[in-house]
């Protein structure tokens, strides 16, 4: 049996090394964002289905900069053709993939996401604003000028229109994209309208050091870090009716019967006020694609170009039934635009 | 002297007992089977909590509710210009779905020319039909112009309906079914032309955007393929080092190092194995990403030292007088390892082999580095092709916004239990069977 065995492995070394791995790459590989992911799914899938002589991308998820790094590892078969990010490539990314030979790369917005405050279906009506958020999140909160240590326990003692209950935020870790959009738009809004980063200068500390103290997050346990992903921010918020959760608004829209949604500044969230741009948190979703692959990757120009097509990113199409925001219709007619040119970052 | 005798005596009867602590010791004996009860107690309630919520929220992914339509697999629909015969794209692109909505509008009596109706019907049926109409059109184009029964999946949020699974108390707006979704639902259900059936689809489907059409079918393929590959590459090498360990190396500082070393790399978090194949296998030798091939191999690196351990511990456990008649008898060392010693520790070899390959069915950790953790919608014909693996299918699903995802990974840790329990049974029985006791 030994023998057999031996011998059988030999002949699996002997496969791989021959026969196995010489053909081409046929198939797109993506990697990134796993916010992205659920759309990037969709439109894969009908890919397949819809040109049936490309076999469908293949997408991994495992967050914006991971997926950024594997995409800058170079140019070549063994790398990934496209990059799913939920914020937008930084400086010191685009400069390691242009070091790693990773020098054209289309970057293309395909449409935005919103970021939802949610609490148990049951509770009261919510009415949130960014200052309201800063004051009962951040770690240290300007009082008559100056910063001292966030003294609410109470999210009445925030604003007296809010309920009750004791402060229990679940938001993302600082591994999500969705934490940057949430310190920015959110606590940092709220700080400069409080009069924070004033406060912070007057204690002592430069513009910069005043803005992160901004988004400090208070750590005395009101405020939780869900590193896992918004089914477990769903499950906190199950067992303590009187929590807060931070979501995407296509998640929300997908368990509308448990949760309650907020409205920040007076705007509910949805669709619409976000393609309008009146609701305040939302982002924009990017991926970038390598040019040095398009044209050797079969299939990989027409998944761009069908991901791009009104009838995936429009306004009827099967992203924006699932949660997406779609983007305004010359935006999209100018992301077409600029990928048919060819036009690089 | 008789009194003195008697005297002793009823002192000696009344002398109380030398204290030598019987009571407490045996309350300590009853107090320690008391936490061993426990501790047994409290690990069974765990295991049943566990159960009982993965089976209750997964059996119902094993029934998928279909709705038989009979579809008129109409020219006008598929073929409207007539051109099939010069373009053989017309069948490929053709509106199929609608052929499914046909059938449908008919079924519940709407008007067809009633636009608002209609409209609500979207959602009711899978979108899979395309796919599913379309390859019936494929094996068969003598079909197009007639009329046949078809089993077309329902969406699926209607499938949690049926089953269930929606609260229906909560107002229409804040559920993904509407009250004219659910009463059609309820029409067809009299009817019987809407019910649950055995969900063959999660076996043979691979990742899906779509709920009712996932599966773990690319996952049990490639969970098979990595499987082979640690059997093939782990067993043969991890046997061959532990032999030369055991029998043949000359005990010295260098081998109590590497036996030092083989010990700690068990205990390595599968994580680092992930980090090295990324290193070695992609970015070094240059193999496919996202292929069972290289997480295969990561795996293998990752079951060597379990192998290796098991394997010398049989080796140990085989008694020194069965090798010294061997070698009394003339056979050489080799003659005696391989024809005397292996025989009898095969069983130990074998129970530890299954265990490492068990723990490597269940590992995800290392496959995210190498690109495994992935949505793979196609089959791998190779083991060189994107695959996944059935625990990254569990937590694909897990990660998921719509509730029909929560069955099916519920649905997946069954299965996946269910490989991990009949793996762990062999070996237990492979142990009862075949070991020797000396």
């Amino acid at each position: 049996m030994k023998k057999a065995l031996l011998t059988a492995s030999a002949a699996a070394f002997a496969i791989a090394a021959s026969a196995g791995y010489a053909s081409a790459r046929d198939q797109i590989q993506v990697a990134g964002s796993s916010t992205v992911l659920p759309y990037a799914k969709i439109v894969a899938e009908q890919f397949g289905e819809t040109f049936t002589n490309f076999k469908t991308p293949v997408i991994e998820s495992g967050g914006s900069s991971a997926g950024l790094k594997e995409f800058c590892k170079g140019v070549g078969e063994n790398t990934v053709d496209i990059a799913n990010s939920s914020r937008k490539i930084k400086d010191s990314e685009v400069k390691s993939c242009a070091e790693a030979g990773v020098k054209d790369v289309q970057e293309v917005q395909f449409g935005y996401d919103g970021i939802v405050f949610a609490t148990d279906v049951k509770g009261p009506d919510w009415a949130l604003t960014p200052e309201d958020v800063y004051k009962a999140l951040a770690a240290k909160i300007a009082v008559d000028g100056k910063l001292v240590d966030n003294p609410n326990t109470k999210w009445n003692q925030v604003n007296p229109n809010l309920p009750d209950w004791d402060i229990a935020a679940y938001i993302p870790g600082e591994k999500h994209g969705t934490r940057e959009v949430f310190e920015e738009k959110l606590l940092i809004a709220g700080c400069h309208s409080l009069g924070g980063v004033e406060a912070g200068k007057a204690s002592g500390l430069d513009d910069k050091a005043s803005e992160s103290a901004c988004k400090a997050v208070r750590k005395d346990g009101k405020a939780v870090d869900i590193d896992g992903d918004y089914s477990e921010t769903l499950a906190r918020i199950d067992s303590n009716k009187t929590g807060v959760g931070v979501f995407g608004l296509a998640f929300y829209e997908n368990n509308a019967d448990k949760l309650k949604v907020a409205t920040v500044g007076g705007i509910t969230p949805s669709v619409e006020t976000i393609a309008k741009g009146e609701y305040p948190v939302s982002r924009p979703l990017y991926f970038y694609v390598k040019k040095a692959h398009l044209g050797v990757v079969p299939g990989l120009k027409e998944y761009v170009e069908f991901f791009l097509d009104d009838q995936m990113v429009g306004p009827e199409g099967p992203l924006a039934e699932y949660g997406l925001v779609p983007a305004p219709d010359a935006e999209r007619a100018a992301q077409r635009d600029a990928f048919g040119t060819g036009k690089t970052m | 002297m008789t009194d003195i005798s008697l005297d002793t005596l009823t002192t000696s009867a009344a002398r109380p007992r030398r204290d030598i602590g019987i009571k407490k010791r045996y309350a300590a004996e009853r107090r320690f089977r008391l936490y061993g009860v426990l501790a047994i107690a409290v690990g069974l309630a765990f295991l049943g909590v566990m159960l009982t919520s993965i089976i209750s929220k997964g059996y119902t992914a094993f029934w998928q509710t279909t709705v038989t339509l009979a579809i008129n697999f109409d020219e006008k629909v598929i073929d409207p210009s007539n051109k099939r015969a010069t373009d053989p794209n017309v069948l490929i692109t053709a509106n199929y779905p609608k052929l499914a909505e046909a059938a449908l509008i008919e079924k519940l009596g709407i008007d067809p020319n009633d636009k608002a109706e209609v409209r609500k019907l979207k959602g009711f049926l899978s979108d899979s039909s395309r796919v599913q109409l379309r390859a019936i059109v494929a094996a068969d184009p003598s079909v197009i112009g007639t009329t046949r029964n078809v089993d077309i999946l329902a969406a699926a949020n209607m499938d949690s309906a049926f089953k269930g699974q929606i609260d229906l108390e909560v107002p229409e707006s804040r559920r993904k079914v509407s009250d004219q979704q659910v009463e059609w639902m309820n029409k067809l259900k009299a009817e019987g032309v809407m019910a649950e059936h055995f969900n063959t689809g999660l076996f043979s489907y691979g990742a899906s955007s779509r709920p009712e059409t996932s599966g773990v079918g690319v996952a049990l393929i490639g969970s098979f393929y990595m499987m082979v590959i640690v059997l093939l590459l782990a067993l043969p090498i991890g046997v061959a080092a532990s032999i030369y360990l055991e029998e043949f190396a000359k005990k010295s500082r260098f081998t109590d190092l590497i036996e030092v070393n083989i010990n700690n790399l068990a205990a390595v978090p599968s994580i680092v194995f992930g980090l090295l194949g990324l290193a070695v296998f992609i970015n070094f030798l240059g193999l496919p990403r996202s292929a069972s091939f290289v997480g295969g191999l990561v795996l293998t690196l990752m079951t060597l030292p379990t192998i290796i351990i098991a394997t010398r511990a049989a080796l140990a456990a085989v008694p020194p007088s069965i090798r010294s008649a061997a070698l009394g008898l003339g056979a050489s060392k080799m003659q005696m390892v391989f024809q005397h010693i292996l025989p009898l520790a095969a069983p130990g070899i074998l129970t530890g082999t299954i265990i490492g390959l068990a723990r490597a069915l269940g590992e995800t950790a290392p496959l995210l580095l190498i690109g495994m953790v992935a949505f793979v919608a196609d089959y791998p014909k190779t083991p060189f092709d994107p695959a996944t693996a059935l625990p990254v299918q569990i937590y694909m699903w897990a990660n998921e916004a719509e509730r029909a995802f929560v069955e099916r990974m519920s649905g997946a840790i069954i299965i996946l239990l269910i490989f991990l329990m009949a793996m762990n049974i062999v070996a237990i029985v492979l142990r009862r069977r075949f070991e020797r006791r000396w």
